[in-house]
């Protein structure tokens, strides 16, 4: 079974600045994989460049064994909340509907099942109630559950999600995870760029350190370390002494 | 001759079909426009016309129509392309671009024009009319042209609505989907110049971006969907073509495109005041309502707080 | 010597827009020059209109109004909910639509046809009695051109460090108590002043070529606001030349020319500026491939 997704020396430079050195890398299936580093790390050029959103000088993405554009319709994107403009006039259910466009192909239309299938996705997030709700309306965790929705409307097997806790209250943050975990449970993979490192133990069980470039990748308990950190933040994180572990302040 | 014997006169039809058609057209574009903010991008485009009407009438030597809309599509897509290009590849703003575009290909335009104008046959081009649009000159050929270009710009609209929905509402995600979006920015960018074609006709070069802005921009007030947004502006923008020029009818010298700008604007003016929930009245009566509402529950709050309760004395 | 006049003014006119159009540059507001240049229209109507009289003065006066008025309902429908581009395009069109009403109206008053609205130069020169065509500037509109310029010059050096800093940070300076709006409307001004002026020379719709091209152009030549007022004041003065002599080759109006070539400078910067150019971006590109290339081999 080929890796979902495999890199190898992606580079990738703006103007002058490199912003990704020669990653390469390689996850299994189903698992959890949180992308974690300090700001202007890359985390979220590393998606882009994967997703042929912005231009890499060098580098091969796999997915599934192929090209990203062999394949894109085994992968779903979340992208940041603020990449678009929300005041633009459709619905909560339009939205998530939008998710089925890649299967539709040009001109046709969505059919009745794709609406029904974009409603089992705002239900599976909770969101059912707002379906007709104008997406100016809605709050920011309600936005982002229904870019998530979106994602799921795709029917993938490989996500990315940039920043998807981002300004999101607690209750979603729950209820997101909690849905990441059933994905992950029927098998497919998940990478999620995070920036609050106290909870990365909680909620993956892979974990990804970078900092321009790849300081290292595996396994939440084995990568996950003082040190590793310390690495990849470039010593500006400061750790206080917790109950079961260290807490993080970067 | 009277308000009835002029609207029953078929050239003044033939006129009142050509600024309906005007209108409608630049309703549905004007739209996604809008929506993408490239509301001043019509702006740009229709100046930029006008130096591929000048190079047109150079070539064919004639006033034909046809020339002079190829001119102008052709101009308009050469525009379109470099306006891209230098927001992507250096750091001047889509803004200054814009006013680049516009200012240096009307200039060039006005180079060819006073070049035509001072020369042997140029007194009869005509082209100036294009400056500020010549609605009382469309005859029924022109008008059947304009019938045909606005049909396609409808159709094509409507044939990938979902396609230019998704790529201006979230481009990423539908270049993730396998949408070339470069494509499809590209078309809506030709569609934008085939109306702007069909309108400076009527209303002209300077005045063709209000066709594009104002009736969308109405619109948006009243609905919260996209279908009904478009349906509306061109409605609006219909309406507006038709009102101006049965305006500039009623004088003498009115001019016929600043009048069917200036009802797109009441139109806008009321939209922005009366519509219900975006409207400002409506706002008003919204925040006024809530301010009554809480200070009433802090009254009551009150009220409850300090009332003896029973059983006490 | 006309041939001198006519360039002189030009540069005074290239660089009167200018010093203010870098400023309109570099605050996104290339489209709001465009808007005001437009919108002054009926100003000046009016203006003519109550004043009975074709004196600068009243002229200035009448654009002067309209030019904050269209800046003021610009922000009005910005702030109750209108997108900021569309604003300025439903503001300006209107504006410009009564002022085209207006002159048509009042055609026989004024002896103005309306086919020369749109070249400006000979509308409004009429309004200056200056005869214009491009080939005779009467010096008077030298003084006029020359005290908008010295004005300009005077007032942006004054409150340099105030403008720039409005236009980098609008927060912060509210934060040191600077009086943005105030400065907002002050900038403004000069543009409305600059843009009735020009027309002279330049006509309403070219205008806007000379406040931003130029300004555009340095953009992409220098990291300095200074040094970009300065590049794009010697980039005007070669439009003003350079569009003489290349009116008189093709006989054709003067203005055109000038913001052609104001065009041909900018694309020729576009492509090889040093720092910011297309060519140059490419040729570092490739270098920053190759060294990461052989660093991959010494690896």
């Amino acid at each position: 079974m080929a890796s979902p997704l495999s890199i190898r020396n992606l580079s990738v430079a703006y103007q002058k600045k490199v912003v990704l050195e020669n990653i390469s890398f390689s996850v299994p299936k189903g698992k959890l994989i949180g992308i974690i580093g300090p700001n202007g790390a890359g985390k979220s050029t590393l998606i882009k460049a994967i997703l042929d959103l912005v231009p890499s000088i060098s580098g091969d993405v796999s997915i599934f064994g192929g090209s990203y554009e062999k394949n894109r319709k085994s992968v779903g994107y979340v992208p940041q909340r603020e990449s678009v403009d929300w005041d633009f006039p459709t619905d909560a259910l339009d939205v998530v509907t939008m998710g089925r466009y890649g299967k539709l192909g040009w001109i046709k239309r969505p059919s009745q099942k794709d609406k029904e299938i974009a409603r089992q996705c705002l239900e599976k997030v909770g969101m059912s109630e707002y379906s007709n709700r104008q997406i100016s309306q809605l709050s920011g965790g309600q936005q982002q559950r229904v870019f998530l929705a979106r994602a799921l409307a795709q029917e993938a097997e490989l996500y990315f999600m940039d920043e998807p806790f981002v300004g999101v209250d607690a209750a979603t943050e729950k209820a997101i995870i909690a849905l990441l975990n059933s994905l992950k449970n029927q098998g497919k993979t998940v990478l999620v760029v995070h920036h609050d490192l106290n909870t990365v133990k909680e909620y993956f069980d892979w974990v990804m350190l970078l900092n321009v470039s790849l300081v290292d990748v595996g396994p939440t308990e084995d990568i996950f370390t003082t040190e590793a950190l310390q690495k990849t933040y470039g010593g500006k994180l400061t750790m206080l002494d917790g109950e079961s572990s260290p807490i993080i302040i970067n | 001759m009277n308000f009835l014997q002029l609207i029953q006169d078929p050239n003044t039809q033939w006129i009142l079909a050509g600024t309906l058609l005007l209108g409608i057209c630049s309703g549905v574009i004007g739209c996604f426009a809008y929506l993408r903010k490239q509301s001043l991008m019509g702006d740009a485009l229709a100046h930029a016309a006008l130096p591929g009407i000048c190079v047109a009438f150079m070539l064919t030597g004639t006033k034909s129509i046809i020339g002079f809309l190829i001119g102008a599509l052709v101009a308009g897509v050469v525009a379109t392309f470099a306006i891209g290009y230098i927001t992507r590849e250096s750091r001047i703003k889509q803004d200054a671009a814009l006013g680049i575009i516009l200012s240096v290909f009307f200039g060039i335009g006005i180079v060819l024009l006073t070049k035509i104008q001072h020369s042997s046959y140029g007194n009869q081009s005509g082209l100036d009319k294009f400056l500020f649009g010549h609605a009382a000159a469309m005859v029924s050929d022109d008008v059947k042209i304009m019938a045909l270009i606005c049909a396609f710009l409808i159709f094509i609209t409507w044939l990938l609505f979902k396609e230019f929905k998704i790529v201006s509402f979230d481009p990423n995600f539908a270049k993730g989907l396998g949408f070339p979006i470069k494509l499809l920015d590209q078309l809506i960018m030709l569609l934008l110049v085939v109306a702007v074609v069909v309108g400076i006709q009527a209303v002209g070069v300077v005045l063709m971006a209000a066709m594009l802005i104002t009736p969308a921009v109405s619109a948006r007030y009243w609905t919260n969907k996209l279908h009904y947004m478009i349906i509306l502006a061109s409605a609006i923008g219909g309406i507006s073509g038709i009102g101006g020029t049965l305006l500039s009818s009623l004088g003498n010298n009115l001019p016929t495109g600043p009048l069917i700008v200036l009802s797109a604007t009441v139109i806008f003016v009321f939209s922005l005041l009366f519509a219900p929930n975006k409207g400002v009245i409506a706002k008003m009566r919204v925040r006024y309502y809530m301010k009554k509402t809480t200070k009433h529950s802090i009254e009551n709050s009150i009220m409850t707080a300090t009332k003896p309760k029973e059983g006490q004395s | 010597m006309s041939s001198f006049w006519i360039i002189l003014i030009g540069s005074l006119v290239a660089c009167s827009c200018s010093i203010v159009g870098c400023f309109l540059v570099l605050r996104k507001m290339s489209m709001v020059g465009d808007a005001i240049s437009h919108a002054v229209l009926p100003g000046i109507v009016i203006a003519f209109l109550l004043s009975g009289s074709k004196e600068p003065i009243f002229m200035i006066a009448g654009a002067i109004i309209f030019g904050l008025l269209t800046v003021y309902l610009i922000s009005m429908f910005s702030n109750s909910g209108v997108q900021a581009d569309a604003a300025i395009g439903v503001v300006f069109t209107a504006l410009f639509a009564i002022g085209v009403v207006l002159v048509s109206l009042y055609t026989r008053q004024v002896h103005i046809d309306l086919d020369h609205v749109l070249y400006g130069e000979i509308a409004y020169a009429q309004w200056d009695l200056i005869s214009v065509a491009g080939i005779d500037f009467i010096p008077r509109s030298v003084w006029l051109v020359g005290a908008v310029f010295l004005v300009n010059i005077l007032l942006i050096t004054t409150f340099y460090k105030q403008f720039k800093l409005c236009a980098f940070d609008p927060i912060m300076a509210a934060a040191l108590g600077i009086p943005v709006v105030f400065f907002h409307y002050l900038l403004m001004t000069l543009v409305s002043v600059t843009t009735v002026i020009s027309f002279d020379s330049v006509g309403a719709i070219l205008v806007v070529g000379m406040l931003i091209v130029p300004a555009a152009t340095a953009y992409l030549l220098t990291e300095q606001l200074s040094k970009m007022i300065v590049i794009s004041c010697l980039i005007g003065i070669c439009c003003s030349a350079g569009g003489y002599y290349l009116a008189f080759l093709l006989d054709a109006s003067i203005a055109g020319c000038m913001v052609t070539i104001a065009g041909l400078l900018f694309t020729i910067t576009l492509f090889f500026s040093p720092s910011h150019g297309v060519i140059s971006k490419m040729i570092r590109r490739k270098q920053l491939s190759r060294k990461m290339a052989s660093n991959d081999a010494t690896l």
